[in-house]
């Protein structure tokens, strides 16, 4: 058995190298890797004998808490990982949106405000991280009580459901859940009731967007019951055509048709019309599809000034470039690693200082040079942050 | 498939029931569902999706404070059913026992507050789970693992059937899983079929040790918690 590492006294644990290197599911590995950047799985739970959290008390999310605490930091994972229990109620805004940049848990979480406009910063909610890799995170006070999630890179959604239910029996061996014969798991929102599992994907689309498909792939996704969604999932806009596609339907359908419909029907289905897209932009619009590609290379390798959509924009385009082959001196790695580190909480820890919104900017371009090499060849040299002033 | 306006392919599709219970379908392309005041709008709000359930159950929830005697009255001249229609009926001002939460704040909110207002709602959330999930009004699937072996062992009828349904609603889920299995050997869907298949004899096997374990009781206990 493996218990959580106690957070040394006046230390802060995400300050630390583990919280700024390239997270599990930007590894840029597995299977459709060219389009499927990551799969996630998540299970929503509620702990029977407690009001859902939108309608707990404070004492009862307390107590929702420390049971949850106990039990998770009591579970078996592997030798070489452990959870680490983070309560966000007592970290600050800045460790908060660093895990929500690496895709732990999610924006409404790191506010505490429920989709009733209730609560704030300091209701007590947390999250678990299993280091060092942390395919597997679990929010606790979310909008159900247990909120567990797997990820991975590549199309492995059956990995991430394999590991998912593994850690819910855990849980379960030490809590009741609510769960009702007809309704299933019970959940804070009906949407979710059931299984209480979301499937989700998230795909790379630059080309469909470039032959104008992409409107026509999300009705398709709509139609067949999925939700389409942005880089950091409810409520974000897609920056640089990364968009979440996951299950709507959570009722009436066990976990492995659930999955049997996402992984080898669906998901499937969108990796060959967005394939299908870029072999005919190579075959029918090259030049045009050179020209996009190398202009966001020139603009990364030359640009001062960066915001992070604009950057998620082109180097979305760098990636489809590296991935067709046009681009042979930037590796996927590279560009993995600047989507993540280009994100603003990132950016300043990779520097170890707090900018302003200008010097973000600023030092965002400067890192991105540096990254890619500031010129036509030494792409794959990758300096560092504290490189030159731009 | 055209739209009615012969031009473009209808992507919008619209069923509505008439007064006298009759379907009237539509197939519109986006142009023409805009032009009539059709929503192209795929993401259906919770909320909408609540006032449109509570219309096909033919039970319009107004607010608590309307007057308990007012008349259902429609001001829907139109023989047909409009969406969002403005009606009055009884109001309904059951609050769940759990935790006091109303049907009119799960209204606004979409949000459920305890695990016992799937109980005290059953009747009227059920029609827009149904909808919500694409037509899913059961559970297939995991069944808590360890709440469950604990009961068997312990022969605890109630915990048992709270997890699993009474003898009643077994056979119901079983004879709706046999209807879908039937229907996707017909579809020639034989994945899906054979996940079905597994899905009966899990519920089977499932259902007989319950059977086992309580052969004279088929009184329903289901509560929402297994505990």
């Amino acid at each position: 058995m493996q218990a959580a590492d106690d957070t040394p006294s006046g230390s802060n644990p995400m300050r630390g190298p583990a919280f700024t290197k390239k997270a599990e599911w930007l590894r840029g590995l597995g299977e459709s890797n060219d389009v499927v950047m990551s799969s996630r799985v998540r299970l929503a739970r509620n702990i029977s004998g407690f009001p859902f959290t939108p309608q707990a008390s404070r004492l009862d999310r307390t107590q929702i808490l420390e049971a949850c605490k106990h039990r998770i930091l009591n579970m078996t994972t592997s030798p070489s990982t452990q959870f680490m229990w983070i309560d966000l109620h007592e970290i600050g805004r800045e460790d908060r949106n660093l895990l929500v940049e690496r895709q732990l848990m999610s924006r409404q979480h790191a506010k505490g405000k429920l989709i009733t406009g209730k609560g704030g910063l300091d209701e007590p909610r947390s999250v678990a991280v299993l280091t060092p890799d942390e395919r597997v995170s679990i929010m606790i006070n979310e909008e159900d009580h247990l909120r567990l999630q797997t990820i991975r890179s590549g199309l492995a959604l059956g990995a991430c459901l394999e590991e998912a239910n593994e850690l819910d029996d855990q849980i379960e061996a030490g809590l009741d859940y609510a769960y009702h014969p007809r309704f299933g798991y019970l959940t804070a929102c009906p949407t979710n009731v059931g299984t209480g599992l979301r499937l989700s994907v998230m795909l790379h689309l630059p080309a469909l967007k470039l032959t104008g498909e992409l409107d026509k792939m999300r009705r398709a996704a709509t139609d067949m019951g999925l939700a389409v969604r942005g880089f950091y999932g409810e409520g974000s806009e897609s920056s640089g055509e990364f968009y979440q596609v996951s299950n709507q339907t959570t009722l009436g359908k066990s976990d492995d048709m659930l999955l049997r419909e996402m992984e080898h029907e669906i998901v499937p289905k969108i990796v060959g019309y967005e394939r299908h897209a870029r072999k005919n932009l190579l075959s029918n619009r090259r030049e045009m599809l050179e020209d996009q590609i190398w202009r966001a290379l020139g603009t990364l390798r030359h640009a001062r000034l960066m915001k992070v959509d604009e950057a998620m924009e082109l180097l979305s385009l760098v990636r489809l470039g590296v991935l067709t082959g046009i681009v042979d001196d930037v590796t996927l790695e590279q560009v993995h690693g600047l989507l993540l580190s280009s994100q603003p909480i990132h950016l300043q820890r990779t520097l170890d200082e707090v900018l302003t919104q200008q010097q973000r900017r600023a030092a965002r371009a400067q890192l991105i040079r540096s990254q890619l090499g500031c010129g036509t060849s030494g792409g794959k040299t990758g300096g560092t942050a504290g490189g030159t002033s731009g | 498939m055209l739209c009615e306006c012969g031009q473009y392919e209808a992507t919008i599709h619209e069923v509505i029931i008439t007064k006298d219970k009759k379907k009237v379908e539509r197939h519109l392309c986006e142009h023409c569902a805009r032009e009539r005041g059709v929503s192209v709008d795929p993401y259906i709000p919770i909320s909408q999706l609540i006032s449109s359930a509570s219309y096909i159950m033919g039970q319009v929830i107004t607010d608590e404070d309307a007057s308990p005697d007012d008349d259902f009255v429609s001001e829907s001249t139109s023989d047909t059913i409009k969406p969002r229609p403005t009606m009055k009926t009884k109001p309904i001002h059951q609050s769940c026992v759990g935790c006091g939460q109303t049907f009119s704040s799960f209204k606004k909110s979409g949000l459920l507050g305890c695990p016992a207002c799937y109980q005290i709602f059953e009747d009227r959330i059920g029609p827009m789970i149904e909808r919500a999930h694409e037509g899913g009004c059961n559970h297939v699937g995991k069944v808590p693992r360890r709440a469950l072996s604990e009961s068997k062992d312990a022969n605890d009828t109630n915990r048992i059937e709270a997890l699993l349904g009474d003898i009643r609603q077994r056979e119901e889920r079983l004879e709706a899983l046999r209807g879908r299995l039937a229907k996707s050997i017909h579809d020639e869907e034989y994945e899906q079929a054979a996940m079905l298949r597994d899905e009966l004899t899990r519920l089977t096997s499932l259902a007989s040790s319950q059977i086992e374990s309580a052969p004279n009781r088929s009184t329903p206990t289901s509560d929402s918690a297994p505990a």
